[in-house]
C-alpha cells in the first residue's frame, strides 16, 4: 500500500519552485509552504481507501491505436511566427546565451 | 436583449433580420454595459461586423449560412483565435496573437457565428471565482458585488448580461458548470473527447473539454450541436458520429430513471440548505414529469476533490512549461536564457498559477509520483467505477452544481482550500470524464440564482439535455 | 576487416590503433543509438521531416508547441519502429508515451514525448559479423529537438554572445535504440553501430548518416579490473563519427584507468567528446536541478499493435544482414565470420556470389574475387553468370590470375554481362598447353644455373626464389604462363 509523503518542507517548497523555473520571495516561500501542505493534507484523505488493486486511470477513453496518416499538412507561415516572437534574427528565434548543454 | 439564438438565427436565415443588426445590438449592449461587469478582455467588434457582412452575403446570394447565422458568440480567452489576442487572462500571453483557429472557432465560423469578443477567466483556467485574471475580476450581473463562478466567469456573464446568446466556455473541474450555476444560465460540459480541444490552453488535458453557454437548454443543445464531433487534430477525440440533440431537447423525461447523489445532498458533502431545498424542488420536478427518481450513493466521489488537486496542477504543471519567454508572450531579458525564462515566468505567472504549477511539480517529483500522481489516478478509477455502478440503476444522477450561491468578491480569495471547495460536486465527472449540465433552478435565500446539476454517463448528452429542459420549464 | 567499415564519410582506414589497456583492465561499453525515421512528416503532426533547409520553414503549431496544440501520432513512425523491433529480435509490446519534463530551449514544450516505462520494443540482440552477440535492451520512440546556433565567441554555446534557434528538426521522429554493455572494445562498438546502421537502411527505417545526425551515438563507458563487477560509467555524447567514437572510447577508458590508479575515483556524468584535442571534458554544471518528472503523455494514447500488423510489417523485411551472410556462408562451405564473406555481404556482393557459387564457381576462389578485385565501381552489375563462367575459367586453367584480373575488369567495363570467353581470347589469352609451358621453365631454368641450385639445395629459400623464377617465365612467356603451374613444376623438378 502507497502511503503519502511527510508533510512538505520550506526546502522542499524551495527546490520545486528551482525545478517549475519560479522565483519566490521569502514571505512567498513561506506562504505556499503553507499552502501547499494544507492541500496535501487534504488529500491525505484519500489514505482511507484500499487501492493496492485498482489500476490508475490515464485518460477518460479507452482509445488505442490513433494515428495519422503519413502525410504533409501546411506549414505556418515563418514571419507572422515570428512576429509574435521576443526576439528573432535571420529566420530563427533569438535567446541569450545558454548555459549548458541539454540534458 | 432580444430572442434566444434559435430564433435569431432562425430570422436571420430567413432574411428577416440582418446578421449586422442582431450583432450591431448585441455589440451596443457589451458597449454600454460591460463596462462594470468586465465579461470581456477583448470585444472584436471589427471581425464581428465583417463576419455578420458575410453571414448577410451568403444569405442574399440564398446559400446556406449555417445553423448559428449571425448568433454572436462570447468565446472564453482561452481559446485561439488567428490573429486575434488571446491571453487565457495571463500577463505571460499579453498581446500573443495566435497564428491558428482552434477547431472549435472554425466551426462556429462555419455555421455562421459570429465571435463578438473573448472574455475574462481566471488565469489559465485556475480558479472558481473569475478573481484570478491578470485583468481584474469580472462581476456577476445579478449582483455585482458578487463573483459569476469560474473559471469561465466571462463567458458565464456575458450570456447573464445578454451580451452573447451563446458562449463557450472550458471545464477542467466545473469551470463551465459552476459559473453558470452563479450566473442563472445553462451550461454544459460534455464527455470528455466529444468536442476537440485543439486550440484550447491546456490546463489538465486529462480533464479539459470545451462546452457551450446559452440563456436555455435548447440554445445550449444547438450550440453544443456545433462544436461537438470527431477531430483528427485531437488524439482523444471520439470517433463515432452521433444524432444531434437539439431536436429532440423537448421530448420530456418519462420513465427516465434519475438518482439524488446522496453524498451531496444531506451527507459529508452536503450543501448550503437553500440550494439543497432547490435541490429537492428539482427532484420533485422531474418526479411530477414522469420521472423515477430515487437517492444513490457515490461512495467515492467524496474522494474527487483530493484526486482532482494532484492530478491537475500535475499536468498544468508540464502544460504550463511552455511558457518560457523564448518562442513568444513575455519575455523579461536576462544575460542567459535560464535566467530570463526564470524572469519571465516569475514575472508572467499569477500566484494562483504558480500555486498549482508548484503543486504539480511537487507531486511529480522524484519519490512523489507513486504517492500523490499515481495514487490520484487510482482514485479516479473507483469514482468511475462507482459512477458505472450507479448508471446500471440510473440513466442520470443529481445534485446541486455549488454549495452556495455566488459569493462576494475577495470572499474566498485568501484561502485556497476554501475556493477549491466550490468545486466539490462538479469535479467528480471530469475526473470520470462523463458529461454534466448544470441548469438554473430557482434562487437561494439572498435571491440570487441556484443551479441543479444533471450528471450522466459517457455520451448521455441528448438524455440529458432533455432532463434539463423539464427542470428549466418547472423553474419558470 | 577494420579497414572495410562503413566510413560515414571519415576514414577510419586512417585509425591510429587504439593503445591497448594495461593488463588486467577492461572496458565496458553499451551504445545508446538515437535514428531519425525516414517518415515524410513529423512524429506528432504534418510538417515536413527534411535535414536542413531555411530555417523554422518545417513548423505548425505542434510542431513549436503553440498553446492549445496537440500531437497525434504517425503511423509510419510507428511501423518504422516495429520494422526496426522485429529485426533486431525484439518483442513488440504494447507501449505508453510519457513526458520528460525539462527547460531547454530547442525543446518548444519544455517537455519531450518519449516513450517511457513501456517501450515498444522489447529485450532483442543483434549479433556482430565477429559471431558476438549484443543485447539490446529496448528501442522507444520520441521526439527530436530543435537546433540553436550559437553567436559570438567562438561559435560554440561556451562563450557565445547568444543562441538562434530553429525548430525545423523539432518534431522529427527518433527511435532510441539502447543496447547492453556487451561490448568490450572501442572496434566492436564501431561494428556494432556499422551492423545496425546497415540494419536501419535495409529495411528503410532511417537513412543512417552519422554525419548528418540522423543517426546519433551516445556511449556509456567504464572499466572495470577483468572479474570485477561494473564500474561507475561516463556517457560520452557529441560523437559524429565512427573514427570520433573509437578514439572517445578509447581516450575515455584510458582516462578512467589512469585516474582509478592514481587513486581517484570515477563520478558518474556526462561528458562531450571534443574533437579537435581529442579529450573527452566534463558536461558544465547544470543552470537546473534534473528530476524529469515523468508521467503519461495525456494528450496520446497507448499503442497497442495488433498481431497481424506485425506479421505484415514482417512479411516486407528484407533479408538482414546476418541473414546475407550466413546465406553465403552456407553456399561457399565457410564460417560467417570469414573475412570475406563479411566484406561480401557489406559491399552488396553477396548476392553476385551467392549467384555465382550456385552456377558452378569455385566457391573460395569466387570470394577471393570479391574480396580482391570487386571493390571498383560497376562490380554490382556483373552478372553471376558471367562472373560464374569467369572463375571457371580460372580454376580450370584455361586463364591465369592475371589474365583472369584483367578480362573481370573490362567484363565490369563492358556492363557487366559480356562472355568472358569472347574477352579473353580477343586479349589473345590462351592458356599454354604443358608442354610448351614445361619448356619454356627449362629455358629460364638453364640461363640462371646458379639461382636453380641454390632452389635445390634449400627448401627455406624456394618460396622466394619462386619468385624470380615466375617473373622470368612471365616474361618469356608474355604473360601467359599461370604462376601456379609454375610453381609446381619447379617444385616438382627440384624433387619435392
Ligand atoms: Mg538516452
Ligand atoms: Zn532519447
Amino acid at each position: 500500500m502507497l502511503v503519502m509523503a511527510d508533510r512538505i518542507t520550506r526546502d522542499e517548497v524551495a527546490h520545486v519552485a528551482r525545478l517549475a523555473l519560479l522565483d519566490l520571495a521569502e514571505d512567498e516561500l513561506d506562504r505556499y509552504t503553507e499552502q501547499l501542505a494544507a492541500v496535501l493534507d487534504h488529500a491525505g484523505d484519500v489514505e482511507a481507501l484500499d487501492l493496492a488493486d485498482v489500476p490508475p486511470m490515464a485518460h477518460p477513453m479507452p482509445l488505442r491505436n490513433v494515428f495519422r496518416a503519413d502525410e504533409l499538412t501546411p506549414a505556418l507561415d515563418r514571419d507572422e511566427v515570428l512576429s509574435q516572437a521576443p526576439a528573432a534574427e535571420d529566420g530563427r528565434f533569438r535567446v541569450p546565451a545558454i548555459l549548458g548543454e541539454e540534458p | 436583449m432580444s430572442g434566444t439564438a434559435a430564433a435569431l438565427a432562425a430570422d436571420v436565415r430567413a432574411g428577416r433580420r440582418t446578421a449586422r443588426s442582431v450583432v450591431e445590438e448585441h455589440l451596443a449592449a457589451i458597449g454600454a454595459g460591460d463596462g462594470e461587469i468586465h465579461a470581456f478582455n477583448l470585444v472584436t467588434t471589427d471581425e464581428a461586423l465583417a463576419q455578420a457582412d458575410a453571414v448577410d452575403a451568403k444569405v442574399a446570394r440564398g446559400e446556406d449560412p449555417g445553423p448559428l447565422a449571425g448568433v454572436p458568440v462570447a468565446l472564453k480567452d482561452n481559446l485561439c483565435t488567428r490573429g486575434v489576442p488571446t491571453t487565457c487572462s495571463s500577463r505571460i500571453l499579453e498581446g500573443w496573437r495566435p497564428p491558428y483557429d482552434a477547431t472549435v472557432v472554425q466551426r462556429l465560423a462555419a455555421a455562421g457565428g459570429i465571435m463578438v469578443g473573448k472574455t475574462n477567466l481566471d488565469e489559465f483556467a485556475m480558479g472558481s471565482s473569475t478573481e484570478n485574471s491578470a485583468f481584474g475580476p469580472t462581476r456577476n450581473p445579478h449582483d455585482t458585488s458578487r463573483v459569476p463562478g469560474g473559471s469561465s466567469g466571462g463567458s458565464a456573464a456575458a450570456v447573464a448580461a445578454g451580451f452573447a446568446p451563446l458562449a463557450l466556455g472550458s471545464d477542467t473541474g466545473g469551470s463551465i458548470r459552476q459559473p453558470a450555476a452563479l450566473c442563472g444560465v445553462v451550461g454544459l460540459k460534455p464527455t470528455y473527447g466529444r468536442v476537440s480541444r485543439y486550440g484550447l490552453v491546456a490546463f489538465a488535458s486529462s480533464l479539459d473539454q470545451i462546452g457551450p453557454f446559452a440563456a436555455t437548454v435548447a440554445d445550449a443543445a444547438l450550440l453544443y450541436d456545433v462544436i461537438a464531433g470527431h477531430d483528427a487534430l485531437d488524439s482523444t477525440s471520439i470517433p463515432e458520429a452521433l444524432a444531434p440533440t437539439a431536436p429532440g431537447v423537448a421530448t420530456g423525461v418519462d420513465g427516465l430513471r434519475v438518482g439524488i447523489i446522496s453524498e451531496m445532498l444531506d451527507g459529508s458533502l452536503a450543501p448550503d440548505p437553500d440550494v439543497a431545498r432547490q435541490l429537492r424542488a428539482a427532484a420533485a420536478a422531474l418526479t411530477a414529469a414522469g420521472a423515477e427518481v430515487d437517492e444513490v450513493s457515490v461512495p467515492a466521489a467524496i474522494y474527487g476533490l483530493s484526486a482532482y488537486y494532484l492530478i491537475a496542477p500535475a499536468e498544468a504543471s508540464s502544460n504550463l512549461a511552455r511558457f518560457d519567454g523564448v518562442r513568444y508572450g513575455l519575455r523579461v531579458d536576462a544575460p542567459t536564457t535560464g535566467e530570463m525564462q526564470r524572469r519571465s515566468r516569475t514575472a508572467g505567472f499569477g500566484p494562483e498559477v504558480k500555486r498549482r504549477i508548484m503543486l504539480g511539480t511537487y507531486a511529480l517529483s522524484a519519490g512523489y509520483y507513486d504517492a500523490y500522481y499515481g495514487k490520484a489516478q487510482r482514485v479516479r478509477t473507483l469514482i468511475m467505477r462507482d459512477f458505472d455502478a450507479a448508471y446500471e440503476r440510473f440513466d442520470l444522477l443529481l445534485s446541486p452544481t455549488s454549495p452556495t450561491t455566488a459569493f462576494a468578491v475577495g470572499a474566498k480569495s485568501d484561502d485556497p482550500l476554501t475556493m477549491y471547495l466550490n468545486d466539490v460536486y462538479t469535479i467528480p465527472s471530469n475526473l470520470a470524464g462523463h458529461p454534466a449540465i448544470s441548469v438554473p433552478f430557482g434562487t437561494g435565500d439572498d435571491g440570487l440564482p441556484v443551479g441543479v446539476q444533471l450528471l450522466g454517463p459517457n455520451l448521455s448528452e441528448a438524455t440529458m439535455l432533455r432532463a434539463a429542459a423539464v427542470l428549466e420549464e418547472a423553474a419558470k | 576487416m577494420t579497414a572495410t567499415m562503413p566510413t560515414d564519410g571519415v576514414g577510419i582506414t586512417a585509425l591510429d590503433s587504439a593503445a591497448g589497456l594495461p593488463d588486467g583492465w577492461e572496458m565496458v561499453i553499451g551504445l545508446e543509438v538515437h535514428a531519425e525515421l525516414a517518415t515524410k512528416t513529423k512524429l506528432f503532426s504534418g510538417a515536413r521531416n527534411e535535414f536542413g533547409g531555411e530555417p523554422n520553414r518545417h513548423i505548425d503549431p505542434t510542431t513549436l508547441g503553440l498553446p492549445g496544440s496537440l500531437p497525434v501520432l504517425n503511423e509510419k513512425a510507428v511501423e518504422h519502429a516495429i520494422r526496426v523491433g522485429l529485426a533486431l529480435n525484439c518483442a513488440i509490446q504494447p507501449s505508453v508515451f510519457s513526458r520528460k519534463n525539462y527547460f531547454y530551449p530547442d525543446m518548444p514544450k519544455d517537455f519531450q514525448i518519449s516513450q517511457y516505462d513501456l517501450p515498444i520494443d522489447g529485450e532483442g540482440w543483434l549479433d556482430l559479423p565477429n559471431g558476438k552477440r549484443v543485447g539490446i535492451e529496448r528501442a522507444h520512440l520520441e521526439e527530436d529537438t530543435g537546433k540553436s546556433t550559437h553567436v559570438g565567441g567562438s561559435g560554440r554555446i561556451s562563450g557565445a554572445e547568444y543562441s538562434l534557434v530553429d525548430y525545423n528538426r523539432a518534431g522529427v521522429p527518433l527511435l532510441e535504440i539502447v543496447g547492453r554493455p556487451d561490448l568490450r572494445s572501442a572496434e566492436d562498438a564501431a561494428t556494432y553501430v556499422s551492423e545496425l546502421r546497415e540494419i536501419l537502411v535495409a529495411i528503410g527505417a532511417s537513412d543512417g548518416k552519422l554525419e548528418e545526425g540522423s543517426m546519433r551515438v551516445d556511449a556509456n563507458v567504464s572499466v572495470r579490473r577483468t572479474g570485477d563487477p561494473f564500474g561507475l560509467r561516463c556517457e560520452i555524447k557529441n560523437v559524429n563519427s565512427l573514427r570520433s567514437m573509437r578514439r572517445a572510447i578509447d581516450y575515455e577508458a584510458a582516462r578512467q584507468i589512469d585516474l582509478i590508479e592514481s587513486g581517484g575515483r570515477v563520478r558518474q556524468e556526462t561528458r562531450h567528446w571534443d574533437e579537435a584535442s581529442g579529450r573527452t571534458l566534463s558536461g558544465r554544471s547544470k543552470e537546473q536541478a534534473e528530476d524529469y518528472r515523468y508521467f503519461p503523455e495525456p494528450d496520446l494514447l497507448p499503442v497497442v499493435p495488433d498481431p497481424e500488423w506485425i506479421e505484415r510489417i514482417r512479411a516486407t523485411l528484407p533479408l538482414l544482414p546476418a541473414q546475407r551472410r550466413a546465406r553465403l556462408a552456407g553456399a561457399a562451405g565457410v564460417p560467417a565470420t570469414e573475412a570475406s564473406v563479411v566484406i561480401a555481404v557489406e559491399r552488396h556482393l553477396d548476392d553476385l556470389a551467392v549467384g555465382a557459387i550456385e552456377a558452378g564457381a569455385d566457391p573460395l576462389r569466387t570470394l577471393t574475387h570479391v574480396e580482391h578485385n570487386l571493390a571498383v565501381e560497376g562490380a554490382d552489375k556483373l552478372t553471376a553468370r558471367a562472373f560464374a563462367a569467369l572463375v571457371t575459367m580460372e580454376v580450370g586453367g584455361q586463364l591465369t590470375a592475371t589474365q583472369t584480373k584483367a578480362v573481370l575488369a573490362e567484363l565490369i567495363d563492358g556492363g557487366g554481362d559480356g562472355d568472358p570467353r569472347a574477352i579473353a581470347s580477343a586479349k589473345g589469352y590462351e592458356a599454354m598447353d604443358s608442354g610448351s609451358l614445361e619448356g619454356a621453365i627449362d629455358t629460364v631454368i638453364a640461363a640462371n644455373v646458379d639461382q636453380w641450385e641454390r632452389f635445390v639445395a634449400d627448401p627455406a629459400v624456394r618460396g622466394k626464389l619462386s619468385g624470380f623464377f615466375i617473373g622470368q617465365v612471365m616474361k618469356a612467356t608474355k604473360g601467359k604462363a599461370d604462376g601456379k603451374a609454375v610453381t609446381a613444376y619447379l617444385q616438382q623438378r627440384a624433387g619435392g
